[in-house]
């Protein structure tokens, strides 16, 4: 086990690499010099060149990124030319928004779809299974902000049981917080329990054709046992990576919900940097998320270990 | 049907639709099986002995049709309700498989796998389950049983694996143990181990077996009676020694010669069968095996012939023709 975590690992260092090199690229490639974007229309070319000068921007791009990633390893991702702030600074400052969205929206896509994908695959093709395959399959086809202002409508409108937008820390009012949060975590989760269910569905569906689910009917033990011990284990495997990529792709903020409920995450971070121009935050924040996302799937991969003893053993 | 039947299978059919029509695995099969007896069940692949055993589990696929009854232990398996099915399966009755690298859920330890039968039925608690497991693997011949516990399926030779699979079905003391192949999926040099192995625990622990297999050699010496079949129906059916003394039925003694003697000479041909078991979705209006057989004749076309008892109370075949010499005596 060690030695496949160790494995993994080292499989990390090509990947950083290369993600954090892509980032760089893109955000050099971008029209538009730097030194002009911050000194304005009112800029003479000289002290353009100065600033050009001064930032390094003269210099070749290969040394530019080699110089950039020896401030990063040393922790220093940049400083916002616009409000001075440190690219660490205003992530650390909207990750925990954007995290406990992700979380929120993950557990209770989790807690729709998960249930549902058991009771349909235990009687697929029965009238239940029908109908929820068909409604996943329309739920899917929401787009996130329609079911935002729906929900929005009923429940902050209509009803008045919840805040429609605003954010408090949930270290000052944990209640208050949570209940800034219900909504928008509701929204991504209709968009996310749909996938979900299918993809574990049809998994159980699959694993239920198996022998060892026919010799568990022929010990004699419960419905429930044979569904939650003997054929979730084995058919989790996608899940696992879905609910993977949705969490790293969550990471990186939700840009639409962020901003329909007015929520200070890294999303809504991301687009007032593109909005601004602001390169020095967008490109540190892209490379945070992405390294958010590699390191994601290292874990669905350890998680891959720890469900199959297969993978665990080298076997597989 | 005799009295005191453990086990009796009573006009049992099993119909599957299928995209190509109806397909009639299982056609009208009458079998008994008395307290601690063994009763072999033998025929190609296809021939519907897989359904007949998965028609006494009631593990039927969703889609068959299943008509007659089953009666175990004075109960209907067919119109039992779920729930008492359920305690019975795994308690007293009991199933292993044909391949041990499939029928072992691959997630779940060895240890798990062995004391949740014990638990769900016997209500033993954890220490008394564990106890009883390693007892168990020792009794099927596995070496180092209180490691296995904790072992994975995949950590096992195939042979092995069969070993557990047996330990689980042996676990609460089963009246009827139905072996479906146990050992075609194994090495030649195992298989003999563990027919050995279920021969000595089902006399040990006197319960019922149905011993279903391919291979007439398995059978002989190993069971109290053979049922042969053939094309969803039982074509014959006798005593094992009977029917090694005199087997009436041309396919019994087609299936007895396909297999390879010891004595023939080197390089002998093998007199395997001609043909191909008929359509089951397509049924013959006479014999299924006329079309294979070389006794066949006009008559075997047209009508299909019953099993019937024609030379002694318990020899039953259903053929026009039945072999009259006496066939060797083999494996």
């Amino acid at each position: 086990m060690l030695f496949f975590v160790a494995r993994r690992l080292l499989y990390l260092i090509p990947v950083l690499v290369a993600v954090s090199l892509l980032t760089f690229l893109i955000a050099s490639l971008l029209p538009g010099d730097l030194a002009y974007v911050i000194l304005g229309d009112q800029a003479t070319p000289e002290k353009v060149e100065a600033l050009r000068h001064d930032m390094g921007l003269d210099q070749p791009v290969l040394w530019r990124y080699v110089s950039w990633l020896g401030h990063i390893l040393q922790g220093d991702f940049g400083r916002s030319f616009r409000t001075g702030q440190t690219v660490l600074q205003a992530v650390t400052e909207r990750l925990p928004v954007s995290l406990e969205l992700m979380l929120l929206a993950e557990i209770m896509g989790l807690a729709i779809g998960v249930p549902l994908a058991i009771v349909c695959a235990a009687r697929s093709g029965g009238a239940f299974d029908r109908f929820m395959t068909g409604s996943a399959f329309a739920m899917l086809s929401v787009p996130t902000f329609l079911s935002a202002i729906l929900l929005i409508y009923l429940f902050a409108v209509e009803l008045r049981w919840l805040p429609a937008t605003g954010y408090v820390p949930f270290t000052e009012d944990p209640t208050g917080n949570l209940r800034f949060f219900v909504l928008p975590a509701l929204t991504l989760a209709l968009a996310e329990w749909p996938g979900i269910m299918r993809v574990l569905r049809s998994d159980m569906i699959a694993t239920l054709q198996e022998d060892y689910i026919a010799l568990a009917k022929a010990k004699g033990l419960t419905a429930s046992r044979i569904l939650f011990v003997h054929a979730l284990k084995p058919s989790s495997l996608t899940l696992i990576t879905i609910t993977g990529i949705n969490i790293g792709r969550l990471i990186g903020g939700a840009v639409i919900v962020e901003t329909v409920f007015a929520l200070p995450g890294i999303g809504r971070l991301l687009v007032g940097a593109i909005g601004t121009r602001d390169l020095i935050i967008l490109q540190g924040v892209v490379l945070l998320v992405a390294v958010g996302f590699v390191v994601m799937n290292f874990i669905v991969d350890l998680l891959y270990a720890v469900l199959d003893p297969r993978i665990r053993h080298g076997h597989a | 049907m005799s009295e005191g039947a453990l086990l009796s299978i009573e006009d049992v059919s099993v119909d599957l639709p299928t995209p190509r029509g109806n397909l009639r695995a299982v056609d009208r099969v009458d079998l008994t099986v008395g307290a601690g007896r063994t009763l072999g069940v033998v025929g190609e692949s296809g021939c519907g002995k897989t359904m007949l055993s998965r028609a006494v589990l009631q593990l039927l696929p969703k889609k068959a049709k299943l008509s007659g009854r089953v009666m175990f232990d004075g109960k209907d398996l067919v119109r039992l309700p779920p729930e008492k099915l359920r305690k019975l399966r795994g308690r007293s009755l009991a199933v292993v498989f044909q391949d041990p690298m499939t029928s072992l859920n691959p997630v779940l330890t060895i240890g798990t796998q062995l004391m949740e039968t014990l638990q769900e039925h016997l209500e033993l608690d954890m220490a008394a389950a564990r106890q009883r497991s390693v007892d168990l693997l020792a009794a099927v011949g596995i070496p180092a049983p209180e490691q296995r516990l904790m072992q994975y399926p995949h950590q096992l030779s195939g042979g092995m694996r069969q070993r557990v699979a047996i330990a689980i079905a042996l676990s609460c003391e089963p009246k009827l143990l139905i072996a479906d192949e146990p050992t075609t999926a194994l090495d030649v040099t195992i298989q003999a181990q563990i027919l050995d192995l279920l021969a000595r625990e089902q006399r040990r622990r006197h319960m019922a077996m149905i011993l279903i297999t391919h291979d007439l050699g398995v059978v002989a010496g190993r069971t109290d009676e053979v049922a042969v079949m053939y094309a969803g129906r039982v074509v014959e059916r006798a005593p094992t020694p009977a029917l090694f003394k005199k087997m009436r039925m041309p396919y019994t003694e087609a299936l007895l010669a396909a297999i390879p003697k010891i004595d023939a000479a080197p390089h002998a041909s093998l007199p395997a069968i001609s043909g191909r078991p008929p359509d089951p979705t397509r049924p013959l209006p006479g014999c299924s095996f006329a079309p294979r057989c070389r006794y066949a004749d006009a008559r075997c076309q047209t009508e299909k012939p019953s099993l019937s008892e024609a030379e002694s109370r318990d020899h039953l075949y259903a053929c026009f023709h039945p072999v009259e010499t006496a066939a060797e005596v083999s494996a």
